[in-house]
């Protein structure tokens, strides 16, 4: 069952991003350069998409199990360690410099562009490398 | 501004919010870069539903121009790199987005989405982090590129 929710959730979110226009670099730049030619859509799409969340997730979360499954599978720690700040920072430099994070890239595979191919196999060494050279000590 | 589209952003962010709630139905945060390196490296044991929701998140891309959405809006090359200039740009990009959501535990979508949504502190700090770190940057490459 969850198999199918996943396809469903994985379809809804590609569309949405390239609907909310998150899958175009040049927004992506034109939203961060907030001292140029200032683009705020994606303050929309963020203000949307967590307008959603923040009220379906609360309703969900008071249950003891998810709908479609045995358990939740959510983070529970609430601490501020350096890996998040290091790891967040990096995320930020890259997503800066490619205009990508990993939600449009993959969904942009769709479009066939040698360039996103490089991006994406770029960002899975990145993860490995990360995983081999700096595992989380859990 | 004359790029903004206040309107099919926030549906799309509306979308993604119902697709986020729906991953939750099931009992997962719909954190990409999670679900994804869940994936890596391969194992023959690997969750079906990983691969399901990426190959989802290709076809629902490739539904969009489909159904009549205008793609040509699409812009890769912001700063106007030249070819080879923009291949190691996207190179270097890709290392630091893949290396720094996993040792940050969540990109866009897991903290900024997903995290922001449960009130998570630990994701409000790391979308803040990752916000102001890329604005700088952009600043950054916008004077010294001069685009």
């Amino acid at each position: 069952m969850f198999n199918i929710i996943a396809t469903l959730a994985g379809v809804l979110f590609g569309y949405g991003l390239a609907l909310s226009g998150m899958v175009s670099p040049g927004k992506v730049v034109g939203f961060l350069d907030i001292t140029g030619n200032w683009d705020p859509s994606l303050a929309f799409v963020m203000g949307g998409a967590v307008g959603v969340t923040f009220i379906a997730f609360r309703l969900l979360l008071k249950r003891p199990h998810p709908i479609f499954g045995d358990k939740f599978h959510v983070p529970t720690r609430q601490d501020i360690d350096s890996r998040l700040i290091i790891g967040a920072a990096l995320f930020g430099i890259g997503w800066a410099v490619g205009g990508l994070c990993p939600g449009p890239a993959i969904s942009s595979l769709a479009y066939a562009e040698p360039k996103i191919l490089t991006f994406v196999l770029s960002m899975v060494v990145g993860i490995f490398g990360a995983k081999i050279l700096f595992p989380a000590s859990r | 501004m004359e790029n903004f589209t206040p309107f099919l952003s926030l549906a799309g962010g509306l979308i993604l919010g119902i697709s986020a709630t729906l991953m939750l139905a099931g009992g997962r945060i719909a954190g990409i870069s999670g679900i994804l390196g869940g994936l890596i490296p391969p194992t023959l044991d690997f969750a079906r539903w990983r691969i399901l929701f990426i190959l989802g998140l290709i076809g629902g891309a490739a539904l969009f121009p489909v159904l009549g959405g205008d793609i040509s809006f699409i812009n890769i090359n912001p700063y106007n790199f030249s070819d080879d200039v923009h291949y190691a740009a996207l190179i270097v990009a890709g290392l630091l987005v893949g290396a720094g959501t996993n040792i940050g535990a969540g990109c866009t979508s897991g903290h900024g989405v997903c995290g922001i949504g449960r009130l998570s502190v630990r994701s409000l700090v790391a979308t803040m982090t990752f916000m102001v770190v890329a604005a700088l940057v952009v600043f950054i490459i916008r004077m010294v590129t001069g685009s």
